[in-house]
Formats: C-alpha cells, structure tokens, sequence
C-alpha cells in the first residue's frame, strides 16, 4: 500500500495531450481576468495598446505593465517552488529590502559594482539558507519559520544602513542601473532579465528531476521519502532558490531609487506574490508549481494597478478594486461557488 | 504541572526574567508604572491578538487585523464628526467585526479557499476601504473620548491601569469562558487538532469555523475601537502591520499556528513580552526602532525552537 501511495505521489512527467489540455483550462482563469481588465483599460483610455519607440527605446502601457511587474513576477517565480514545496516563504519583502541595503553599503565602501551584485544574491541565498534550515531541519512550520526574518529582517536593514553612518543610504551606480532601468536595444534590460530568469527555473523545474521532486515532496512528504526522494534536501532547496529571486527583486528595486530603504522597499511584495501563485492557480497546500501561470498571476496584479492609475480613478480605490478582482478570481476558481452561482442562475429562470 | 500550561509557564517565565532583567539595568524600570504602560499602550493589539487565537486554534490564521484596527478607527471619527456617540458608532463597528469576520470564514468553509489568501483580500479591503474614506487622521472630540482616554485605576507603586486595559482585561476573561468553557470552544480546539476526526464526531464544521472568524473579526474590531479612544483619532494607516505583532504574540504566547493547541491566556503575556521588549529598547535610548524588529525576531526564534526540542506537541493536544 505503501508502494502504491508513493508511486501515485509522484506526478508524471511525460506530456500527454490530456495534460496539455488540463495546462490550457488552467490557465484560462488568469488569461480571462487579463483579457477582462485589458478590455476595460482600452474601452476607457483611448489609444491604451499604442507602443511607439522613443529615444530608441520601446514606450507604451503594455510595456509599462510588464516592466513594473517584473520585480513581483521574479519573487512569485521563487514563491512558486517554495508554495509548491508545501511551503511559503513571508520573509521575501525582508529579502529585498537587506539586499538593498548591502549594496548601498558595498557601494560605499567602494567595492566593484560587479561584486556588489554577488554580494547582494550571496545574501539572497544566505537568507534562504536560514529559511531552509528551519523548515526542513527543525521541521518548522513554514508561516512562522519565515515570520521570523520577516519581522527582524527590515531591522537588520535598517542596521546595514548604520554600518556607514546610515545618513545617506543614496548611490549611483552605471551597472546596477543599467540591469535596472537601462534597455538592450529597444527593450528594457529588465525584462530581457526576467525572461532569463523565467528560462532557467524552467529549465530547472522542467528539464531536471528537481521539479518532480519539489512537486513529490509537497504532494506527499512522506511518499516522496519513501520512493527515495530526500524531501528535506528538497524543501530546503526550494527556500534557497526564493531567497535568491527575492535578492534580484531586491537588486532591481534598489536599482532603481538609487537608494536603500529597508522600512519601505519592497513592502507587501511577499502578499502580492503569493497571490500572483494562487491567481496562477498554484494551491497553498502544494504539490504543483505552474511558472508560465505564475507570471501571468503577477502581470495581472500589475495590469490592475497600472489600469486604476491610467483610468483617472483616484488612487485610493486601488487596493478596494485589488480586493475585488481577487476575490472575483478566487471565487471563479472555488468549484463550490461556481456550483451555487450556476443554481442561481438556473432557479431565476424557472 | 499539566503539560498543556508547560507553554504558558514558559512564556511568563521570559516575561518575567525580562522585566527583571531590565529592573536590573534601568534605574525606576521596575514599577507598576512601566507596568501599566505596556498594558495601556498594547492593549489594542492584544485584543486584536487574543480574537486571533481562536482563529488560529480553529487551524486558519487572520491577517485581516491591522486594516480592521484602521477601518474601525476611521469610521468612529467620521461618525463622531457627524455627530454620533462614539459608544453608538463603537457598537455598531463591533457588530461590523463580527460579520465581516464571519463573512471571512464562510468563504473560507464554503469556497474552500486557504484562509491565508481569503484574510489578505480582507486585508487589502478594509485598508482600502480607510484610504477611500479620507487620507488623513481625523480627530475624535467628543467629551466622552476624552474622559476615556484620560480614565485609569491607580495601582500600588505609583502606576495607573489605563482604561484600554481594563477593557482588554474584561475581553480576555470573556475570550477565556468561551474557549474553555462552553461547547462552542471545545469544538474550535477538535476542529484545529483533528479536521476529519471532529467531523465524524458531529461538530457542526461550518458554524464553528465561522464562528471562530467572527470571534477573530469582533476582537480586531475591539482593538480598533480601543486605539481610536486611546488616541482619540482616526488615522487610515493606523494598525498597519498589526497583524504581525498579533500572530508574533500568539506564538509566543504558545499557540501552535498548526491549530488545536494554546491557551488564550498565553496571548496576553506574549503580547506584553512584544510591548517590553520595545520598553527595554526605548529605556536604552541609543538604540532604535531596528533593534526592536531584530530582537522581537530573535526571541521568536528562540522561542519557537524551544517549544519544537522541548516540547513535544502531540502531548499538548487537548483531549488527544
């Protein structure tokens, strides 16, 4: 019985055309909110869609919605191997804001931009690590196991800061811009990046075997450890490899304002990327990891923001509309409220 | 001792090695007055805490908290400056609590969607719901406002116990009867130990699960209630990230976030411990706000991996 339960725990990695289409209804959801609130922008805002080049760089509201959602995207990438590890990892906003504050510390102490850049993903992973290690070995719960750097982490920012004075946490840096807002031809380089990043996780997740096993492992821990899958190795890993996405947010967020602010970067990007997964239709209680849906999932929460911005509502309503398509979203996915919603339907027209 | 307070034991025990130790190191830190500060000035989150621990002994978790403490403020000062009575306006914010926490759980039983993500839409809802009322704090007038705020009980030593206390007194003493002492409270811990188990027991699932939101929706209602009197204001980002503390006082007060396992009481005291940890920084006066998230972090962490070595949960579980 034992064999049986962890043979099924493992998903199958062939593509049958089966599965193709079960990938093709997942996605629909999210695809359908996109296409819904892109609707709207177009009907509302004249000439939304138009993307023209100027000073030879790519310019439009399309283009717009992906450059800023792609410092979330990245993050929802590394929450999907965690949430799909079973676990989730709330300390990604502290990530972000200590990676930015060792490269405004780096920077003034005068180090190679170059190596600033590996000092900041160096402690990415350090903070992964640290995640890892108490989720996987002492085996606590990932919510309150990641609380932890959550609620400390901005502290020790803020800490980094003091190391130099902390009076002027501001920088400039060519290379780190150029990763940031800088462009590669006519496209922003950080897009050009995140499609790198998204290549390589998926590379990892769908051409190793590690994906199968973060998926095992989440699915059923202990099938996994008893078809041989080192479910600790695997969770652990999972951490290591959030910690390292939430450092490169943390680089192009940083980047960006040229200067490091541990209160405020980055903060509720741990919210907003876990529900990027969840748009994606990836599960809290694990098992899966949807990369492709994942991205869409953050483009949505982005196409949202920029759509309030652009549409001449006052920005106040933002998080109120943010609340509804969310629970619109959750709801259309929820099998029980879709099942009453079409007894409705059908008892109002008897 | 029973097992089950062995958490609570622990917890009080580093609340009061850390007063001592700060009675220690500050001159006039050992007193009833610093007593009731931490009380007065954390009374709101450990209302809001204690509701909470319900929902996290029932196996979910609330993050709904800290825009509660905001909406509920901001919408007592509108009232107040329409010309209610603020206990009017009170009430009837209690009442939207309750429901509203209530609503929570019923998506959550019903739509089967994990209480984390359901909480966060109420999260981004109600804070919403703040920055569309208005965008700046808002003062409270009303005669009755000012006499709470400015109402305490003196203590022996010199300390005041501020009205805000009291009410938190009376919230955890009625937190208590109902999870200890009514049925309503034993099927919360059966449903967060063991779901199927409980099921098959008979515990109405549905109502208990929305049950335990309502609890949690009405407490943070109360929290709200208590920092818009204490400060006699309504502010629209007032309570934001008040959850943490709240979910960070319930684990330290010995809750298991995997549910069917705390006290209610031991939220009271892992809320003071937050509150001193922030006196013992600002005593110091060359430290900062910093030190006070690395340190609340770091007993956390302490505190979380004594209680996964030392103590095993299985035996803490309560009729299991």
């Amino acid at each position: 019985m034992t064999t049986d339960g962890a043979m099924s725990a493992l998903p199958q990695t062939k593509r049958s055309p089966r599965r193709v289409g079960v990938a093709a209804r997942r996605i629909a959801w999210p695809a359908l909110a996109l296409a819904l609130i892109l609707a709207v922008d177009g009907l509302i805002t004249p000439g939304f869609f138009s993307i023209r080049i100027v000073e030879g760089r790519l310019f439009g509201n399309l283009i717009d919605i992906l450059y800023r959602a792609m410092p979330i995207a990245v993050v929802a990438l590394g929450m999907s191997v965690v949430i799909g590890a079973k676990g989730v990892d709330l300390s990604v906003g502290s990530v972000v804001a200590i990676a930015g504050a060792v490269i405004a510390w780096r920077i003034h102490r005068g180090d190679p931009h170059l190596l600033i850049l590996f000092w900041a993903l160096g402690v990415g992973l350090l903070c992964g690590v640290w995640n890892g290690l108490l989720v996987a070995a002492l085996d606590i719960q990932p919510i309150v196991a990641t609380l932890i750097l959550m609620t400390s982490g901005r502290g020790i920012g803020l800490m980094i800061n003091l190391l130099y004075g902390g009076t002027d946490p501001s920088f400039s840096s060519p290379l780190l811009q150029f990763l940031s807002v800088g462009h590669l031809g006519l496209v922003p380089t950080r897009l050009v990046l995140g499609a790198v990043i998204f290549a390589g996780l998926w590379l990892l997740v769908r051409r190793t075997a590690f994906g199968m096993f973060v998926e095992a492992a989440g699915e059923n821990a202990r099938a996994a450890e008893l078809s041989g899958v080192q479910a600790r190795l695997v969770r652990f890993a999972s951490y290591v490899v959030c910690g390292l996405c939430a450092a490169w947010a943390g680089v192009v967020l940083t980047a960006d304002t040229h200067t490091s602010d541990p209160v405020s970067e980055g903060l509720y990007i741990e919210l907003d990327a876990i529900l990027a997964v969840v748009i994606g239709g990836g599960s809290l209680s694990g098992g899966r990891i949807y990369l492709g849906a994942t991205v869409l999932g953050a483009v949505v929460i982005q196409a949202l923001t920029t759509s309030i911005l652009t549409s001449g509502l006052p920005p106040e309503y933002n998080l109120v509309v943010k609340a509804a398509v969310v629970i619109a979203v959750l709801l259309l996915q929820s099998k029980n409220a879709r099942g009453l919603a079409f007894s409705l339907a059908r008892g109002e027209k008897r | 001792m029973n097992e089950r307070y062995r958490p609570l034991a622990a917890t009080a025990t580093v609340f009061v090695a850390l007063f001592v130790a700060g009675g220690l190191l500050y001159d006039n830190f050992f007193s009833t007055l610093v007593l009731g500060d931490i009380l007065a000035d954390n009374a709101f989150v450990i209302v809001a805490a204690i509701g909470t621990t319900f929902v996290i002994i029932s196996g979910g978790i609330d993050l709904s908290i800290g825009s509660m403490i905001g909406f509920v403020g901001v919408v007592i000062a509108n009232l107040d400056a329409a010309g209610w009575h603020p206990l009017v306006s009170a009430g009837m914010t209690l009442a939207f609590g309750a429901a509203f926490g209530a609503l929570q759980g019923l998506v959550v039983d019903f739509c089967e969607i994990q209480p984390f993500i359901v909480t966060l839409a109420g999260l981004f809802l109600l804070r919403g719901a703040c920055f569309m009322i208005n965008l700046d704090s808002t003062p409270i007038r009303h005669p009755f406002v000012e006499a709470f705020a400015a109402a305490s009980v003196p203590l022996p030593g010199g300390g005041f116990l501020a009205s805000s206390a009291i009410v938190m007194f009376v919230a955890l003493a009625a937190a208590i009867v109902v999870a200890h002492f009514t049925a309503f409270g034993a099927d919360i811990y059966a449903i967060g130990g063991d779901r199927t188990s409980a099921a098959l027991m008979g515990v109405p699932m549905r109502r208990t699960v929305v049950g335990a939101y309502a609890v949690g929706g009405l407490y943070s209602a109360l929290g709200g209630v208590i920092y818009a009197f204490y400060t006699s204001s309504g502010y629209p980002l007032a309570g934001t990230g008040a959850e943490l503390s709240a979910i960070a006082s319930v684990v330290l007060g010995g809750t298991m976030l995997t549910g069917g396992v705390g006290l209610v009481a031991g939220t009271l005291i892992g809320g003071m411990i937050l509150g001193l940890i922030a006196t013992l920084i600002n005593f110091n006066g060359s430290l900062n706000g910093a030190w006070i998230m690395v340190s609340s972090g770091a007993l956390l962490f302490v505190f979380i991996v004594l209680q996964r070595t030392l103590i095993a949960p299985s035996r803490l579980r309560i009729g299991g």
